[in-house]
């Protein structure tokens, strides 16, 4: 079932937690709310599961029904939360149990049917030996499947998460966010799932929503968002990047005493801009070549691990970069600290300091 | 900055750190023996001094003593202000509770400062507020008594000022632990469909049980045993507006001393078989913790 969210606020105080959030998720996709602290993300889906109250005014649709004005337990969402929220005082099995049991007397299943479903809802979850068990004798990742479990139990048209992992150690997170992704593939429910982690989103979801200050900055497949970023921001809390100040004009970038084409901004006054350069995108020479490379002295370098990792410094102004190489490339730089070097990125996204433009990347 | 690097640790000294497990025998002897030489002396002989008191003049008059119609009446109306007084502060604190640990709301920290009340001033006041709303010279007196309803110097006054001081027992026990549990549970019970009853049932309630029994104990043994604010209300009528405190009052003023403790100690018996519940209540709980741990 899609869900579609228009122009929804929400303020708690004087602090808006949503700030006219529009956002479609269709059908049967894996998505991830993605955002710092504070960006809203997290309001956002009790907003959807009808745990806040957002202001008058917008709309949610679940396919195409108006379910703003219904509460939580008219929305048939299933919702799992950060700390799982399990009801300790009951067994596994009542845990999982509990959306049946609660039904109106009507529309409840049999005892036996109860039964039937919790034990196939276990398997699911591969906890079938702890039906008994209480939450306090599971490890976290368990208690998280047996919270997946419960929301499951009562047939959810969609299923939301809130930062579901973030409780979890390092090791647990990683198989537990997999295990997700296969299990989605198995069931195809429409899922939203809020997480900070931008390694998680990228790996786990089929479409990214980048939120900061309670408005969606972009939404795009996970390879859209960390290619072609729609702006500073997204370019800033996806992955590691370098940012030069730079002046544009007339399709010339001049960037930290380097020239360089950026046909995107043909035929325009000149302008300040920002230049935004992945580590990884960047190649090091030795030869400075027609005024395209960026001058910059070597600081440290660190050749643990698959890549290798280059702290410089620009000549120019001082500033920190940081480039990532492939051992190889490493290898036959034979590159040490104190010596002079010339950076060319191999693709800089420029943008325009006046109104952040969404202009196209520039691929140099 | 080399100097500390340098300098070499000062692993020697490995002298065992005094905490309280490691006291020395002697010492923790000495404080142990204290302990129970004040409780033995401030709590435990006083109620023997009771007990012995009241079987001074034989098993005989110690029976007749709490057998007198104005004794019997005394013990019937104590436990029928608890019968009220208890269930009642049960429903109004648990409310109390539930609202102050489960929502945020203008005016909260008024309530809780307001269900604190009770504890902050003199029962005598608690009495007092009652005589000058409900008597006859109060707010209320005179359309009372037209309407020929009587509060002060009768039962319902009594019920009404032993409320009012037992009211904190019960929310005072069960905000804390709501507070702590926070709503998550709650929330998710709401998403699962689970309404208001249900959740409050069958989520809310098994998480506070034992708190929740444990505060109307205290209420309990509080509301049987509250003198002040009753004395204030009640008017001393003898087999009428007496309960057991005040019939021990009265006794000993007449200087029936046999008397006095006879009845003292069926006050104080059934402040026991409260506190032994009491402890059974913390063994059942702490043995179910443990259980889920």
């Amino acid at each position: 079932m899609s869900i579609s969210v228009r122009n929804i606020n929400k303020r708690f105080g004087s602090f808006q937690a949503l700030n006219d959030v529009s956002l479609d998720i269709p059908s049967g996709e894996l998505v991830a709310l993605l955002g710092p602290s504070g960006s809203g993300k997290t309001t956002l889906l009790r907003v959807i599961a009808g745990l806040e109250s957002p202001l008058p005014g917008g709309s949610i649709l679940f396919q195409d029904e108006e379910v703003k004005e219904r509460s939580a337990h008219d929305r048939q969402v299933g919702f799992v939360f950060q700390h799982y929220a399990l009801f300790h005082h009951m067994s596994v099995f009542e845990n999982v149990a509990f959306g049946l049991r609660v039904q109106p007397r009507g529309i409840r299943p049999s005892r036996k049917e109860i039964s039937d479903r919790v034990r196939s809802l276990l398997a699911l979850v591969q906890l079938e030996a702890f039906a008994n068990h209480y939450p306090r004798q599971l490890s976290g990742g368990q208690r998280q499947r047996i919270a997946l479990a419960r929301a499951l139990a009562v047939e959810p048209t969609v299923l939301l998460l809130d930062e579901p992992f973030g409780a979890l150690d390092a090791k647990v997170r990683i198989e537990l966010r997999r295990w997700l992704r296969r299990l989605h593939d198995e069931i195809h429910i429409t899922s939203v799932f809020v997480t900070h982690d931008q390694e998680e989103a990228l790996e786990v979801s089929d479409r990214v929503v980048v939120m900061n200050h309670g408005r969606v900055e972009q939404v795009g497949t996970p390879e859209e968002v960390y290619n072609h970023p729609a702006n500073p921001f997204v370019y800033h809390f996806l992955g590691a990047v370098n940012h030069f100040a730079a002046r544009v004009e007339n399709g010339r970038a001049f960037v930290a005493g380097a020239e360089l084409p950026a046909p995107e901004f043909a035929g325009r006054a000149a302008a300040a801009a920002v230049g935004y350069v992945r580590p990884h995108e960047i190649e090091i020479i030795r030869q400075s070549g027609e005024g395209a490379a960026i001058p910059a002295l070597v600081r440290m370098t660190n050749g643990a691990g698959p890549m290798a990792r280059i702290d410089l410094e620009r000549i120019e102004d001082g500033e920190a970069i940081e480039v990532v190489l492939s051992r190889e490339r490493f290898e036959e730089l034979e590159l040490r600290a104190g010596e002079t070097v010339y950076l060319v990125p191999r693709r800089l996204r420029l943008f325009a300091d006046d109104a952040q433009s969404l202009a196209q990347p520039a691929t140099v | 900055m080399n100097t500390t690097l340098n300098a070499p640790l000062d692993l020697t000294n490995d002298a065992p750190i005094a905490t309280a497990a490691t006291d020395p025998p002697a010492v923790r002897r000495l404080l142990i023996g204290l302990a129970l030489g004040f409780l033995g002396i401030f709590i435990f002989l006083p109620l023997m001094v009771v007990l012995v008191e009241a079987f001074r003049g034989g098993v005989g008059l110690y029976l007749k003593s709490i057998s007198t119609p104005d004794a019997r009446a005394a013990l019937r109306l104590t436990l029928i202000t608890a019968a009220i007084a208890v269930p009642l502060n049960t429903i109004f604190g648990l409310a109390a509770a539930w609202s102050i640990g489960k929502f945020e709301f203008r005016g909260r920290s008024l309530l809780l400062s307001l269900i604190d009340l009770p504890f902050a001033i003199s029962p005598v006041i608690s009495g007092l507020i009652y005589v000058l709303m409900f008597g006859l010279q109060g707010w209320m007196g005179p359309w009372l008594r037209s309407h020929d309803l009587q509060v002060i110097f009768a039962v319902p006054g009594i019920v009404l000022a032993t409320m009012f001081v037992t009211f904190p027992f019960v929310a005072r026990e069960v905000i804390p632990l709501m507070e702590a549990q926070g709503t998550e549970e709650e929330e998710a019970a709401r998403v699962l469909g689970a309404s208001g009853w249900q959740i409050f049932w069958r989520v809310t309630m098994p998480n506070i049980r034992w708190a929740l029994l444990y505060g109307v104990l205290l209420s309990n043994a509080r509301a049987m045993g509250e003198f002040g604010a009753v004395s204030v209300v009640s008017g001393h009528i003898r087999g009428l507006t007496n309960t057991l405190p005040l019939h021990v009052e009265i006794l000993y003023n007449e200087y029936n001393f046999a008397a006095a403790f006879g009845v003292a100690s069926l006050l104080a018996s059934l402040a026991l078989v409260t506190l032994a519940a009491k402890t059974a209540v913390e063994w059942v709980s702490g043995r179910s913790h443990n259980r889920l741990h």
